[in-house]
């Protein structure tokens, strides 16, 4: 089934103000109902290939993965358990594939990765996430963050040592607890939510969330919702008129109308037995 | 480096560097900082310094401790911060917020710590616990850990939106002392005007004609959002492109006039 009938897609990226290199990488897929966002860290250009291997191996695995198991016709429960299976495999797979790149070529020692992946299926949606780049959800015009940064700042607001205001004034931003290709295994953290009609859901890195505050992208994604390339544009605008110290990438995905599992002639005579 | 001066009466007494994940202030001989007084309890207060940042906690002191004249039980020190204690002042000096480098820490770095238990949290650095901070690409050598057990947490459903209810302002913003207005020329609302406070102001009908302004540091811009029609600034159609408005500018949109000017801000 085609996923593009009932999300619809639009990306930005930018390098920002100050940095030289953008260490940012996106894709989408708006077929399968797949979007990739990683933001990559290490010394010259080894961020940019990390964050590049990662979002271009995850969207070509999840392609031939999807086509494979065809996971878009899956029922509920069988199509979720095979979604978070995926994702783990090709995430881990993913890892794998960095850590060894950066341990075989000196120069791209040490790079490593933050990824969200977020894949539609089913009137769901389930997102991986490693480190501190985001997902949020825009519904009945209120902005909620969905994933939880794997960061020490958020470890230290979890812990009650600092309220999410100070966290703002913290020097010790963007160290993250755990990213992609720094060591030889990680655990990506996978949920599922339900998806109505009408939300707006957004992935970024911290170059749009450390620079604009949560209520401008609400605000933002609220006048432009009805225009989601201008919306993305618009975000990355902000972060940059703020300062743009870093790299800044968002992916807007909207959900024009539900998108349940496709009726396969299979669902349908299981269904007769039920 | 974040530091500390002591001062009694406007004369510096001494410096101490915030090197020590834990720094103690008393009048016992045992504290980082000793500060042999009366008026200062035996163990009066702790910093505890994470990475850049460091807390401040009063230890349940008799004479109690004051940061910029407030008394404080726990405070999150920011640069220049003044603590009190008894007559003695002790100014909080973190040099990262003005250094030159700033561009460098903010550069993503992964932190790795060591194994820890479950419930040990970095907010139990007062206890003992220690968390092992790394850069790992610049020190090139990664040494795989036996486990990464990071226990995952809970879906997190909990919001960011602790908005705060002050209007998102544009930092040196060029126009700052002018604010953007807009006022309805006509139609029912005619006469009405609409201060553009927000970063972006919607006009229109959503589904018939939507534009909004953005404020930026560069001014006001208006930008066609949805609809068939563009909007229309001094007679001419606007295209997608964002457009710089200026003093008495006069927008027509959804049918309905208005005019762009600005106003020195209350």
């Amino acid at each position: 089934m085609d996923l593009a009938k009932s999300l619809e897609f639009a990306s930005a990226t930018h390098t920002g103000m100050v940095r030289s290199h953008n260490e940012d990488a996106i894709s989408t897929d708006s077929s399968i109902g797949l979007a990739v966002l990683a933001d990559g860290m290490g010394g010259y250009n080894a961020g940019e290939v990390a964050s590049g291997i990662a979002v271009a191996l995850i969207t070509s695995e999840m392609r031939q993965a999807i086509t494979k198991t065809g996971l878009h016709s899956l029922g509920q429960e069988d199509g979720d358990a095979q979604t978070v299976r995926l994702l783990k495999g090709i995430v881990a797979k993913t890892n794998t594939s960095i850590f060894e790149s950066a341990n075989s070529q000196p120069q791209y020692a040490g790079m490593g990765t933050t990824l969200v992946v977020a894949l539609f299926r089913d009137n769901r949606i389930s997102v991986a996430h490693i480190g501190d780049s985001r997902l949020y959800r825009l519904r009945n015009e209120k902005l909620d963050q969905i994933t939880r940064d794997h960061s020490l700042l958020q470890e230290q607001i979890d812990s009650g040592m600092l309220s999410k205001e100070a966290a703002r004034r913290s020097q010790n931003k963007n160290l993250v607890t755990r990213a992609l290709g720094i060591e030889p295994e990680v655990e990506a953290e996978i949920h599922t939510y339900d998806v109505e009609p009408g939300d707006i859901f957004l992935l970024c890195s911290d170059g749009l969330n450390d620079m604009v505050e949560d209520e401008d992208i609400e605000l933002t994604l609220n006048a432009m919702g009805s225009n989601l390339p201008l919306a993305a544009n618009q975000l990355v605008q902000m972060a940059n008129d703020n300062g743009g110290r870093d790299n800044v990438s968002v992916v807007l995905v909207k959900v024009n109308r539900d998108f349940p599992a496709a009726d396969t002639w299979l669902s349908r005579v299981l269904s007769w037995f039920k | 480096m974040a530091k500390l001066i002591l001062t009694l009466d406007g004369v510096v007494l001494k410096e101490y560097a915030l090197t020590k994940e834990r720094t103690t202030i008393g009048r016992k001989a045992h504290n980082d900082v000793q500060i042999d007084n009366l008026a200062v309890s035996g163990e009066h207060a702790a910093i505890v310094t994470i990475l850049n940042d460091s807390f401040l906690e009063d230890l349940g002191s008799t004479n109690g401790t004051l940061v910029n004249g407030q008394p404080i039980k726990k405070h999150f020190l920011q640069n220049g911060d003044v603590i009190e204690i008894g007559k003695y002042k002790v100014k909080y000096m973190n040099e990262q917020t003005t250094g030159t480098t700033a561009a460098d820490f903010e550069k993503t770095m992964v932190l790795r710590s060591t194994p820890r238990p479950a419930e040990a949290r970095i907010g139990d650095t007062q206890t003992g616990t220690r968390t092992d901070v790394r850069r790992p690409y610049t020190d090139t050598q990664i040494n795989a850990r036996a486990t990464s057990s990071h226990p995952i947490p809970p879906p997190s459903q909990s919001l960011p939106g602790a908005v705060t209810s002050t209007v998102a302002s544009i930092p040196g913003t060029g126009t700052g002392t002018l604010q953007g207005v807009i006022q309805i020329l006509s139609g029912p609302n005619a006469g009405r005007e609409l201060a553009l406070a927000k970063a972006l102001t919607t006009l229109g009908k959503p589904g018939v004609q939507v534009a909004v302004i953005a404020k930026r540091p560069q001014g006001f811009f208006i930008t066609h959002v949805e609809g068939a029609n563009y909007p229309i600034v001094n007679g001419k159609t606007l295209d997608a492109q964002a457009h710089l408005l200026s003093d008495h500018d006069i927008i027509e949109l959804a049918g309905v006039k208005m005019e762009f000017f600005f106003k020195p801000a209350a």
